[in-house]
């Protein structure tokens, strides 16, 4: 009965979906509508869960002095000071208030964002780390690949300008041509794997994300 | 002589007079003809004005149709555009619903099914249109006769929707078939996947280095089939990770995530028998910041040094980042995404790439039962037969059999 009631659920909740694709009435849009709103309430209570995981696994780290453990200290202050002021001292506890007071804006503009930003300017040098190993010209089709990339890359940079009046054709023809064909296959692909394995989610045939083989 | 002098003198000073005066104003209107300037004719109205309710679609929404002015032809500069007015009774009164410019015969009214929304449309209520021929003097304009009543209502069909409803039928009817045909013990053979083959290989690498596995289930959240596919993934590497004795690390981006996950892996060790060596922060969540969890991912990287990193799911501008960190502390990695921007990512910096479906066909290879193998063949033979139809399209878009590429159309609504 454990597994017997979500494989019905995920059947039932999962034809209705389906059904509620090709339906474009306005109660089949109210479904669909309801049945999303469940994801938001089942995400906030997954989301304390989410918490008290991070809470836990980082206080073990302190509470062990497990290597760089300090980290986990910055974790967790991290974590109380942005509750702590997203609530505006508590005094806005029922509000969104608290997303604009003084210090949760200032932590979040001045401390947040720019180590986002770090972390993703980190891709550039990636890219090119990436580029180096992958362009290397060890055989026909690295070789192959080697040429198209500068062909795309050169029809791209702004110095080159005069260059490209034959490349741009080149550069445009490797994109719309070789290069669509093959995401196209992909996509095709990939179109026909999610139809297969939802199938075989709401018939129950693939049921390991229960927890069983 | 003096008397002529004077008279002279007379007339010489009634001419400048009379003369000064018609420069100063002018002359009196002839009271006898009264000049008007002509009023524009107004342009000639719109014919064949028709409304009805729009297809496919939810309600709220009437296509109002008609055949253009007469004057609205290339040149005359006496239509500028067209109103669409609608009221609910023929008497009125009509407001205006839009305008569309010259040369235009067709207008979609959409409306709101929101009843507090000014844009209201109550669905199978009389409406009444007609189209206003509009020109370049506002003042001057041409109504066409009252159309109506027009009744709006959703549709329990769409229409448009009927190539993919036949291809989900055939594609459904081809799965059961071959899950049924591998159910009674036939053998179907798959081609390998690398990829696939790499997993027992890289779990038996972590156990002889004694380093654990790193997985990362990616930024989807639980509702997406990638991420859906990579729970099964993870269900079968967390089982022989629990049958090897090594450790499995699995940070996540999504707290509905996690809790699956934790679902899944705890069942895994359960199915190895090893319950008891299932501890719970083997799956933890991080944030839901997309570079503060790679941060996190790459800092437990570079100082848990696991022996193989697993990325299978649904991944973004981060897949590098991660991957190239992964290669930089030296762990053998295997990837498989749908993501088609990120795929190339994932090929330069890990040792094997599942490759768009192949993430979902990556449970069935690791399981070999045979019904997830049926549905793999149904695959295999659905691409055959989209293969052979791009084929034939190749050809009809050359001769022209427009109807033949039409049959693929499924309008966007």
């Amino acid at each position: 009965m454990k597994r017997q009631i979500p494989l019905a659920l995920v059947f039932i909740f999962g034809v209705i979906l389906i059904i509620q694709y090709f339906v474009p009435h306005e109660k089949s849009e109210w479904i669909f509508e309801f049945l999303m709103d469940w994801i938001y309430i089942i995400g906030i209570f997954a989301l304390a869960l989410g918490i008290w995981s991070l809470i836990r696994v980082s206080w073990d780290k302190i509470r062990l002095r497990r290597e760089n453990w300090q980290y986990s200290v910055v974790a967790l202050l991290g974590l109380t000071a942005m509750i702590f002021f997203g609530f505006d001292y508590f005094r806005n506890f029922f509000n969104a208030a608290g997303l604009q007071n003084f210090m949760f804006r200032h932590f979040f503009d001045y401390v947040m964002i720019p180590i986002q930003s770090t972390m993703f300017s980190l891709l550039a040098f990636f890219i090119a780390s990436a580029s180096y190993r992958a362009f290397r010209a060890r055989s026909l089709l690295a070789s192959l690949l080697l040429l198209a990339a500068l062909i795309v890359m050169i029809r791209f940079n702004p110095y080159f300008g005069p260059l490209t009046a034959y490349l741009e054709q080149t550069a445009s023809w490797l994109l719309n041509v070789p290069n669509l064909a093959a995401k196209r296959a992909i996509v095709i692909g990939v179109g026909l794997g999610i139809v297969a394995t939802a199938l075989k989610v709401i018939l129950g045939i693939e049921r390991a994300y229960l927890g069983k083989d | 002589m003096k008397e002529i002098l004077m008279v002279f003198l007379a007339l010489l000073l009634a001419g400048g007079i009379s003369s000064a005066g018609a420069q100063e104003s002018a002359p009196p209107p002839d009271t006898g003809t009264l000049v008007v300037t002509p009023a524009p004719a107004p342009p000639a109205p719109v014919t064949n004005l028709n409304a009805k309710d729009k297809p496919n679609d939810h309600g709220a929404g009437v296509v109002v149709t008609w055949t253009p002015s007469a004057d609205d032809v290339v040149g005359s500069t006496r239509v500028f555009g067209y109103a669409i007015l609608r009221a609910a009774t023929p008497e009125g009164p009509f407001l205006e619903r839009g305008k569309v410019p010259i040369g235009e015969g067709v207008f979609e009214d959409q409306g709101s099914l929101d009843e507090v929304s000014p844009d209201y449309m109550a669905d199978h209520v009389d409406y009444y249109y007609k189209v206003r021929v509009i020109s370049p003097d506002t003042t001057v304009y041409a109504d066409s006769e009252i159309f109506g009543p027009v009744q709006c209502f959703g549709q329990w069909f769409n229409t448009n929707k009927l190539p993919v409803l036949i291809f989900v039928l055939c594609f459904t009817t081809l799965a059961i078939f071959f899950i049924t045909h591998a159910r009674r013990g036939a053998e179907l053979y798959i081609r390998p996947l690398a990829g696939i083959e790499a997993v027992d290989e890289a779990i038996g690498r972590a156990t002889e280095m004694g380093r654990p596995i790193l997985y990362v289930l990616g930024l989807g959240t639980a509702a997406e089939i990638a991420t859906i596919a990579s729970f099964t993934i993870l269900g079968r590497v967390a089982k022989k990770v629990a049958e090897y004795q090594t450790g499995i690390i699995v940070p996540c981006y999504d707290p509905i995530v996690m809790t699956v996950a934790q679902e899944t892996v705890k069942a895994s060790y359960l199915d190895a028998g090893r319950p008891d060596a299932y501890n719970e922060d083997m799956v933890y969540f991080v944030t839901q910041s997309q570079f503060a969890y790679v941060a996190a991912v790459n800092g437990t990287m570079l100082r848990e040094l696991p022996a193989t990193n697993i990325y299978m799911g649904k991944f973004f501008a981060e897949s590098l980042i991660l991957a190239e960190t992964g290669a930089l502390a030296g762990s053998i990695q295997i990837a498989g995404t749908d993501e088609v921007a990120q795929i190339p990512f994932f090929v330069v910096a890990c040792d094997y790439t599942l490759i768009g479906e192949e993430l979902y066909a990556a449970s069935a290879y690791l399981g070999r039962e045979p019904v997830l193998l049926g549905s793999l063949k149904a695959q295999d033979y659905a691409k055959a037969a989209i293969m052979i139809m791009a084929v034939i399209g190749f050809v009809a878009a050359i001769v022209g059999w427009d109807w033949y590429v039409n049959l693929f159309n499924v309008p966007s609504n």
